[in-house]
């Protein structure tokens, strides 16, 4: 892990951990409604204020606590257009199985490639710290496996040129 | 110290608990049922008994009454029940309460006199509900005036007229829910002389505005507690009506908010929440402070064993990891996730000896102070 990594993930670690405290919370705004506060946004008094943790421009966290619903958006890096395409077809194959992945959101957050949408009914359900080791170890994981992407379709990209143009020589 | 005494019942939240007076039975509010246990005659265990079925949403509160035995509920389906036992063969026969809200009931608790209870609620108000004769049902009136967010709890003074209620909006506030007919008048005391109902006795804002999570009265009335979303508690010292308090006392922990608490004494408090542990604080008006975890007072003795060679390859086979890497899906806590109550655990003595805690991971824990 690299020495910049390592206060960051910590950071949101520690922010995520604290943001977790959610409690069932029916909705105050329609009768015989439990909805996730951050998602409604009906009742201002129960939106804590959100929370972004960035280690560069690029790499950002956003992270929207409510009494019973939090709401964490992941920007990945994207050096260049390739990088661009490699993430942006990534989080699409995640989302679509989004019933799978229980915690992850259909759409990201605008500004942000992918959310997940954790309600105090995931946190009953599974352990949270479990839920906060999850998303850390994604963030760990996501770099890598775009950097494994484009170094591997780099060297496709190398070898079909190369036979596509060897009757040339 | 006594080890706590762990039943774990079931794998679902608990939202709230109760203890009858003669501790043989506990209630527990599953989802949208309310279970009935009793304690086991061969073991410490407990053994499901009977299930209360009514409500048809989550079950937000449950508190049975120490001398009747009455037992009230009250869940987001907007409704509250008073069950009372029948006496063939244990059934119990529910009794709807006009609770006239239109949002989730969050919270219910008696009076200490058992003729009216008070259930908070989301839309902004407090029932306070006492039982009519003439028309043989139980009935409400509503606290409303300065209340602007949900009722997240309540509690009772001693004295069963005082009502103090915590609220999303920031406040703990203190109420008179003095209902004619059924109280005598109160002794007045620092909260208020006279009091007819719907007086505001006190109102308190946590400093960062956080949600309140609980309230509690000290044994004696004179003092007010609150926690606050901000991992804070605020302990409230009255001077006298109309005045403002003789003192206010903040203490910010640096751990995780905590959801419920209670007074063992009039200069201790005990606390628990989403840090899954029960944590003690002292003081009186001049200051308190954060004490230390019943957890570790308790220790917890045969947890830590030597680990061989044998168990090392083992797990390093079988789960992949070495033993360097100790099993991380189990926190070192007895509560494995957010405890939502702690309560009294009854008995016959003034003093408190016991508390008892129940959670989000379907634990009820008995702690021995």
């Amino acid at each position: 892990m690299s020495q910049s990594l390592r206060p960051y993930l910590a950071c949101v670690r520690q922010t995520l951990t604290a943001a977790l405290s959610l409690s069932d919370f029916a909705s105050q705004t329609s009768e015989r409604h439990n909805v996730p506060e951050i998602e409604a946004a009906s009742s201002p008094e129960v939106l804590l204020n959100p929370l972004t943790v960035s280690r560069n421009q690029e790499e950002r966290v956003l992270v929207e606590p409510s009494i019973n619903s939090v709401r964490v958006s992941i920007r990945i890096k994207q050096a260049d257009e390739i990088e661009h395409i490699l993430v942006h077809k990534f989080t699409r194959f995640l989302t679509q199985r989004a019933e799978a992945f229980f915690i992850l959101r259909r759409k990201p957050v605008p500004g942000y490639d992918i959310s997940f949408l954790i309600t105090n009914f995931h946190t009953e359900d599974m352990l949270k710290h479990k839920l906060v080791d999850f998303i850390i170890q994604f963030m760990e994981e996501v770099d890598k496996e775009i950097s494994e992407m484009k170094l591997f379709l780099n060297a496709r990209a190398r070898f079909v040129a190369e036979s596509f143009l060897t009757p040339f020589d | 110290m006594a080890p706590p005494e762990v039943h774990h019942l079931f794998h679902a939240p608990i939202a709230d608990h109760s203890f009858s007076s003669d501790r043989e039975t506990l209630a527990v509010a599953r989802e949208n049922i309310v279970e009935i246990w009793s304690k086991s005659n061969d073991a410490k265990g407990f053994r499901h008994l009977d299930e209360l079925r009514g409500h048809d949403k989550t079950v937000t509160g449950v508190d049975i009454a120490p001398r009747s035995g009455r037992i009230v509920t009250c869940s987001q389906d907007r409704n509250a029940y008073v069950w009372e036992p029948t006496g063939e063969n244990g059934a119990w026969k529910p009794t709807l309460v006009l609770l006239r809200i239109n949002r989730a009931a969050t919270c219910v608790r008696w009076s200490p006199s058992e003729t009216k209870f008070a259930v908070g609620s989301g839309a902004r108000t407090i029932a306070v509900c006492y039982f009519e004769e003439e028309n043989d049902w139980w009935v409400s009136k509503h606290l409303k005036k300065p209340l602007r967010s949900t009722v997240t709890s309540v509690a009772w003074h001693p004295n069963g007229v005082l009502l103090a209620a915590g609220s999303t909006d920031g406040h703990a506030r203190v109420f008179s829910a003095f209902i004619k007919g059924s109280d005598a008048r109160p002794e007045p005391s620092a909260w208020g002389e006279r009091l007819p109902f719907n007086t505001v006795c006190g109102e308190y804002l946590n400093p960062t505005a956080g949600w309140v999570h609980d309230v509690a009265f000290s044994p004696s009335g004179n003092a007010l507690a609150f926690c606050a979303h901000d991992s804070s508690v605020t302990v409230v010292y009255p001077s006298a009506p109309e005045q403002p308090p003789r003192a206010v006392v903040s203490v910010a922990a640096h751990l995780l908010p905590f959801t419920s608490l209670l007074w063992s004494s009039e200069t201790e408090l005990l606390a628990a929440g989403y840090d899954c542990g029960v944590y003690r604080f002292a003081g009186d008006e001049s200051g308190w402070r954060l004490t230390g975890g019943l957890e570790a007072e308790a220790g917890r003795g045969g947890e830590r064993k030597e680990e061989s060679a044998l168990n090392m390859f083992r797990s390093m086979d079988l789960k992949g990891r070495g033993a360097g890497s100790a099993d991380d899906t189990k926190l070192s806590t007895v509560h494995q996730n957010t405890i939502n109550s702690l309560r009294v655990f009854p008995s016959s003595q003034e003093a408190v000896s016991q508390v008892t805690t129940a959670g989000v991971d379907g634990r009820v824990v008995v702690w021995t102070l």
